[in-house]
């Protein structure tokens, strides 16, 4: 059960940085897996090469201007702070690291030698302070994207996003606007230490002001990006981090196919409708296909913003299959799959076949990494629920 | 005169002293100071020269064992032995320390078996050893925060009235941290029985210096209200003799003291990292020539106070040492998955016996298929 959840994604992170520290990751026990993934603290990813290459790569083939071309979920993200720069001169990017680093996971690499210092701005170590300046850049007239290193770092600016971002426009009987963006890569399966794979996005949606999406893929991190920093409202902007080197094609000079605030059906199926977003939508997206195995056809939806929450397109589809599982890695008590338990009730509740069933983390703190293959959902832990949704 | 000096530091009664408190020179010139001194028996610096030697091949066998994909990550102490050891072996046994993740020379002054280091970057616990057993705090990697617990210890042993000290230690980035800010105004008011070691290796992750201060960081400590000063920290024997004063002070109640240790991460921030992509290989090639251990060998060579005998049994027990951890380190078993509900509480929760109870028969039902 535990070798599915390594997937592709933690093999092309632990090869990445095999390649980057120039040894070959081990094989030692054949559980070496579960850190040879390798990353984090403070200092993750050994990608950065392979992505920069494959991404200069990708520019000379298909071109900056020249429309559609292949590039990992952190090259995308770049290319959408990239495009907002060259947009909008009040753009800025702000974080620890971000500079000559790039950020650890290289997100803004290049982005300080094409921009300037005054733009790409290598903060002090304090995220209360990265959080509070950004809202005075704010009251100023710029739009700041600011980057916490890791989700578990998020917490020294809690009062600044909670207390005074999310507030002052209500506040200000609306005379103030905070465009700030603030980017969290987040989640598990990365074989990281502790505070560097967690779930923190329900202490951001159940606080009124803040706009909160995840993206799950390349194309619509480079859109949703470039759509969070053109939003006049703060945008808490989450990224799947066990996802950061996937690869998908992007259209550079498409119009977004959707609004910032909507979701996506991403496989359309008849039986069961899969709740997810951000790391998680893989994982059903991969359910979705082993399900069809045995000939049970599964809906996945991937939510892409949680607040707000596009339940329209959540009920319809569950009118529809009668049967409702959600997945995320936070864990579920008070999560945020309670809240979509909850609205689709209220809103199908003649239609289903079954409760809403949740997967996701158990009540504790994230365990260490050797166990994070247990704690985390899976692919088969999405098939039980999907099950069980079936047994009543 | 020396316009580094601290900041209002005929406050405190004292001369400005020099910028940086040496003893030892690079080149293992004993030198003299005003303030400090440390008196030495060949023994004790032999054993200091021990410790050094035997934490940096701790440190190796660990990059190699991460690199073989042993270990999720390591934090590398390398270039930072001096200023561990020699604060490490300042400690009475009564006096409490609170680390960062990178102090694996103050845990072996603690005693604490560096597999429980290897452990936690292994990815098989967060830490797990006894804080109380070791008077060794866990390792915090939230930097800072571990900042504020020990200025609160220190206050807990003030009301005690006990003759001991708490120390902390963090970095040069951490200093930005408005944990570490307020850890050092709780330390004033109260006067805490407290020192604040901060190792300035010169980087956080990838920035320099410059993006935290404007000032030499021990010269923040006089805004506060207390005592700051700069020790050269690839000095053992500088390091130790600063530490000791400094608790030595906080224990008869002469209150908090900020110890810069002006040294350099001579390796990579972790092994996740890449620093040839914001700093020149000369920097590090300038640290080299003031490396902690060399300047303690040519001491010893130049004073005639260790043999060529000596030098080998060191280097003899330092890789008895690493084979050993290597041992075990690939004999960790991966926790049991149910150790996920183990240690949350103190007493039984309801809704993680569930959880606990709910997943053991999940997993039961994999049992017998192939
Ligand atoms: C609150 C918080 N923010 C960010 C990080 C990520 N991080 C880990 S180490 C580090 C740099 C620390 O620099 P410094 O304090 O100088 O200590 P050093 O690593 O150099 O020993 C950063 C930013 C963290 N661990 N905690
Ligand atoms: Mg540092």
């Amino acid at each position: 059960m535990t070798a599915m959840t390594t997937g592709p994604a933690g093999t092309a992170g632990g090869a990445a940085s095999a390649t980057q520290n120039g040894t070959a990751n081990g094989t030692a026990n054949g559980t070496a897996k579960g850190t040879a993934k390798g990353t984090a603290m403070g200092t993750a990813q050994g990608t950065a090469n392979g992505t920069a290459q494959a991404a200069r790569a990708g520019r000379t083939a298909g071109g900056r201007d020249g429309g559609t071309t292949t590039l990992t979920l952190v090259r995308a993200i770049n290319e959408g702070l990239r495009r907002s720069m060259e947009e909008d001169p009040k753009v800025l990017v702000m974080g620890e690291d971000v500079g000559k680093l790039g950020g650890v996971f290289r997100v803004t690499d290049g982005l300080q030698k094409d921009f300037g210092e005054d733009r790409v701005i290598d903060t002090p170590l304090a995220e209360s302070g990265i959080i509070g300046t950004a809202i005075g850049l704010a009251l100023r007239g710029y739009r700041p994207v600011c980057e916490i290193q890791f989700d578990g770092f998020v917490f020294p600016a809690a009062d600044q996003i909670i207390s005074q971002l999310a507030k002052m426009r209500m506040r200000s009987l609306g005379a103030v606007r905070l465009p700030v963006v603030v980017r969290i890569p987040f989640g598990g399966g990365i074989g990281a230490v502790e505070h560097h794979s967690e779930s923190p996005e329900v202490h951001f949606t159940h606080t009124g002001g803040l706009r909160v999406v995840a993206c799950s893929n390349p194309a619509d991190a480079y859109h949703m990006i470039r759509q969070a920093i053109r939003c006049d409202d703060p945008v808490i902007f989450f990224e799947p981090k066990r996802r950061y080197w996937d690869k998908a094609p992007v259209d550079l000079d498409a119009e977004p196919d959707l609004p910032l605030g909507k979701g996506r059906v991403v496989r359309p199926g008849t039986d069961v409708t899969l709740l997810a977003y951000g790391p998680m939508v893989r994982t059903c997206l991969e359910a979705a296909v082993a399900a069809e195995e045995d000939g049970r056809s599964l809906e996945v939806i991937d939510l892409r913003s949680l607040s707000p929450l596009d339940i329209d397109l959540v009920a319809e589809s569950v009118q529809r299959t009668g049967r409702c599982v959600v997945v995320h890695e936070a864990p579920v008590f008070c999560g945020y799959g309670a809240e979509l338990a909850a609205r689709v009730t209220e809103r199908c509740f003649y239609h289903l076949e079954a409760p809403v069933l949740r997967v996701g983390g158990f009540a504790t703190p994230y365990p260490p990494s050797r166990l994070e293959d247990h704690y985390l959902p899976d692919l088969d832990r999405v098939l039980d629920a999907v099950d069980r949704t079936f047994a009543y | 005169m020396n316009t580094n000096a601290p900041v209002g530091a005929e406050a405190y009664g004292a001369a400005a002293p020099p910028e940086l408190v040496q003893l030892l020179t690079p080149e293992g010139e004993r030198v003299e100071h005003p303030d400090y001194d440390v008196d030495l028996t060949p023994e004790q610096v032999r054993s200091l020269y021990r410790d050094l030697v035997l934490v940096r091949r701790i440190d190796m066998e660990a990059v190699a064992l991460q690199r073989q994909g042993e270990l999720g990550i390591w934090a590398s102490l390398l270039g930072q032995e001096a200023a561990q050891i020699g604060s490490g072996r300042a400690l009475s046994d009564q006096d409490m320390v609170f680390p960062t993740y990178r102090e694996h020379g103050v845990a072996w002054c603690r005693d604490v078996d560096p597999i429980k280091l290897l452990g936690l970057f292994r990815g098989v616990s967060h830490g797990g050893w006894d804080p109380a057993e070791h008077n060794f705090h866990l390792y915090t990697i939230v930097i800072g925060a571990q900042t504020l617990h020990a200025v609160g210890y220190a206050m807990g042993i003030q009301r005690d009235g006990a003759e001991a000290a708490a120390i902390v230690y963090f970095g040069d980035g951490a200093t930005s941290q408005g944990d570490v800010n307020e850890s050092f105004i709780w330390a004033a008011v109260n006067n805490a029985p407290v020192v604040f070691f901060c190792q300035n290796n010169q980087w956080a992750i990838s920035e320099p210096l410059e993006k935290q201060s404007r000032i030499p960081l021990y010269r923040r400590a006089s805004g506060f209200g207390f005592p700051g000063i700069r020790v050269d920290g690839n000095d053992v024997f500088a390091c130790l003799a600063v530490t000791r004063e400094a608790l030595r002070n906080a224990r008869e109640g002469g209150g908090p003291t900020l110890i810069e240790a002006y040294t350099y991460r001579m390796g990579a921030h972790t092994t996740s990292d890449d620093p040839t992509r914001y700093r020149v290989a000369s920097e590090l090639e300038a640290w080299k020539l003031k490396d902690p251990i060399e300047r303690v060998k040519a001491y010893l060579f130049k004073n005639e106070l260790a043999d060529q005998e000596f030098f080998e049994a060191v280097e003899l027990e330092a890789d008895e040492l690493g084979k050993d951890l290597r041992r075990r380190c690939l004999e960790l078993p991966d926790p049991d998955p149910l150790a996920i509900f183990e240690n949350v509480y103190v007493d039984p929760h309801a809704l993680l016996e569930e959880e606990r109870e709910q997943f053991a028969a999940y997993l039961a039902s994999f049992e017998g298929v192939a």
